[in-house]
């Protein structure tokens, strides 16, 4: 029997469900189908192609150097992010001299547009003029081209993400720095017990499931945050600063090729999923302290 | 006997007092050497935009002021409407966003029915796959449903945020039983009660959540590259895109101009509304 509550129910989710499923799980699975065909081309229509966007896909060295690019890029954004911002939000929680500046100044860069910051970064990466070749010059190092040559050009743009998001994850540790009680504090002073320890010894576990809620959202972030590429390098040189939403939008909306397109979404889903399953375990496994 | 104890003690009492005041000037050095690293792009721009483009790299206190940076850049692209779009596009995603998720949250919050775990579940999967990352597949529904190019096309896959939904059920969930059940005795009805009871308590969260919202989506990037191509569709961010990649030939003062402008809104509301803006992320976030 069909209870009123029910329909009551139903009704009251169908309109979020229908866009929900119309624009996220519909298309995800629509995705994962369409990696399996190949693209229409022409008057050519789109056939069955079995494992082949597969296959290119795993033949394909720019896909390869993409990869090990965004691998390189979480392997910096991540840790490096949750490091300043643990320290900005050790700065700030307590009184200290100029305290709502500091805060203003650390959180600033997350609400400007990346895209927008990547022109004002784009100066200082100029090679000769830019801000970081004066600083060079007065220590009468040679200019370099920051963005525009291989070695260094992946290592600015991951300069960026990290400037640009650590203001917000500090809001997280400021939160969770808040709920540690002044008592703990006050006992560990009578002890004698240094900062560091005491950092390190109730501090750093008591904000553990923010810890691992930053990461989290700071790994998305390294798959997700790609605006300042298309502003600062394209990708390049050479596609030694692409990340694979970036390539992702490269083969899907400039060469069209939208079953390789599909293909490479289906790597970056499966990377957000075991992302979420992982996240689930690790919270499972009480990291909460509450 | 105390006195002699005080006595061999203070030199080392002394040096811990001394030990402790360097430690806190590096602490403050440290907090604030940090904040102007931090703030040293946007003080760039800044100085850039308001000084003649002569002044781009040569940093003199009493360099001349001017206006005719914002001017030229304001001439040099149709920012007006750009702005509109803008306006019109953060307007429409968080009013849908907040009707969607408010009634699919209390569904969640204090309904009870068949596939309420599996359909939640499904909601949060959001959180991870989202519809930034599905270009290829949505662009095509928008092109079936012919709705490339329009500012509509640019909220449709953010009308229902999982991460609404969930804000929202969390908040419902803490409104008291007594209250639901006192205002189910005087009659009165499921949106009713949604409306007079649940809604009003939810105000905060509601509140933080548009912050959120306008932010991320005033600052979206990806998505409206992909599907719009003309003026009247554009927003902001992808008009500074393409005002400052096509004509290389524009000076630097300009487009830090421009990149003020863009940012402008976000930026003052934001500091005049400092200290609601980090209570409302620090909401948004904890729960």
């Amino acid at each position: 029997m069909i209870k009123r509550e029910w329909i009551h129910a139903w009704l009251l989710l169908l309109p979020a469900l229908v866009f929900l499923f119309g624009f996220t799980h519909l298309p995800a699975v629509q995705t994962f189908i369409d990696s399996f065909w190949s693209t229409p081309r022409g008057r050519r229509p789109s056939t069955f192609a079995g494992w082949d966007n597969y296959a290119r896909m795993m033949a394909d060295p720019i896909f390869m150097r993409v990869m090990v690019n965004n691998l390189i890029y979480a392997a910096i954004t991540i840790p490096a992010s949750i490091a300043i911002s643990l320290w900005m939000a050790l700065f700030v929680h307590r009184k200290i001299a100029g305290l709502g500046f500091l805060r203003m100044a650390y959180f600033t860069p997350t609400v400007l547009p990346l895209i927008a910051v990547a022109n004002i970064w784009l100066f200082f990466y100029l090679p000769g003029f830019g801000l970081f070749d004066q600083i060079r010059g007065l220590f009468g190092l040679r200019p370099v081209n920051w963005i525009g040559q291989p070695s260094t050009a992946l290592y600015s743009i991951t300069a960026v993400t990290v400037w640009n998001q650590a203001g917000f994850f500090m809001i997280f540790f400021l939160a969770a720095l808040q709920t540690i009680p002044e008592s703990l504090r006050e006992a560990a002073a009578l002890e004698g017990t240094s900062r560091w320890t005491f950092f390190w010894r109730v501090t750093w576990p008591l904000i553990m499931p923010t810890t691992l809620f930053v990461s989290v959202n700071a790994t998305i972030n390294a798959f997700r945050m790609v605006d300042h590429v298309f502003v600062m390098t394209q990708g390049g040189p050479n596609n030694a600063s692409s990340l694979l939403l970036y390539y992702i939008y490269d083969q899907g909306f400039r060469f069209w090729d939208t079953a390789y397109a599909a293909t490479l979404t289906v790597v970056m889903v499966v990377i957000l999923a075991v992302i979420g399953i992982g996240q689930f375990f690790l919270l499972d496994r009480r990291v909460h302290y509450r | 006997m105390t006195t002699v104890a005080i006595d061999r003690e203070s030199p080392s009492i002394l040096a811990a007092a001394r030990e402790i005041r360097l430690d806190r000037v590096l602490f403050v050095t440290g907090a604030w050497a940090l904040a102007l690293i931090w703030l040293l792009p946007l003080a760039y721009a800044i100085w850039t935009a308001f000084h003649p483009s002569a002044y781009e790299t040569r940093f003199e206190l009493l360099a001349p002021l001017t206006l005719e940076n914002f001017v030229r850049a304001w001439n040099a692209a149709p920012f007006a409407r750009y702005f509109l779009n803008t306006i019109v596009l953060v307007t429409m995603i968080l009013t849908a966003q907040l009707v969607l998720c408010t009634l699919a949250a209390f569904a969640f919050a204090r309904l009870e029915f068949p596939g309420k775990n599996v359909l939640f579940a499904l909601v949060l999967v959001q959180l991870m796959v989202m519809p930034d990352i599905l270009l290829v597949r949505n662009y095509a529904t928008m092109s079936a449903l012919g709705l490339v190019d329009t500012i509509l096309a640019i909220g449709l896959p953010y009308f229902a945020s999982g991460f609404a939904i969930f804000l929202l059920r969390q908040t419902f969930k803490t409104v008291p039983k007594e209250l639901d059940e006192a205002a189910r005795v005087e009659g009165c009805s499921l949106l009713g009660l949604l409306w007079r009871v649940y809604v009003p308590l939810a105000k905060p969260t509601m509140l933080a959540f548009g912050l959120v919202s306008v932010s991320n989506h005033w600052n979206n990037f990806l998505w409206p590259l992909i599907i719009t191509s003309s003026v009247e569709t554009r927003p902001l961010t992808v008009g500074l895109s393409i005002f400052a990649t096509t004509d290389s030939g524009i000076e630097w003062s300009i487009i830090n101009a421009a990149t003020l402008i863009t940012s402008g809104p976000l930026l003052i509301g934001f500091l005049l509304f400092q200290r609601q803006f980090v209570q409302s992320f620090m909401r948004a976030g904890i729960k």
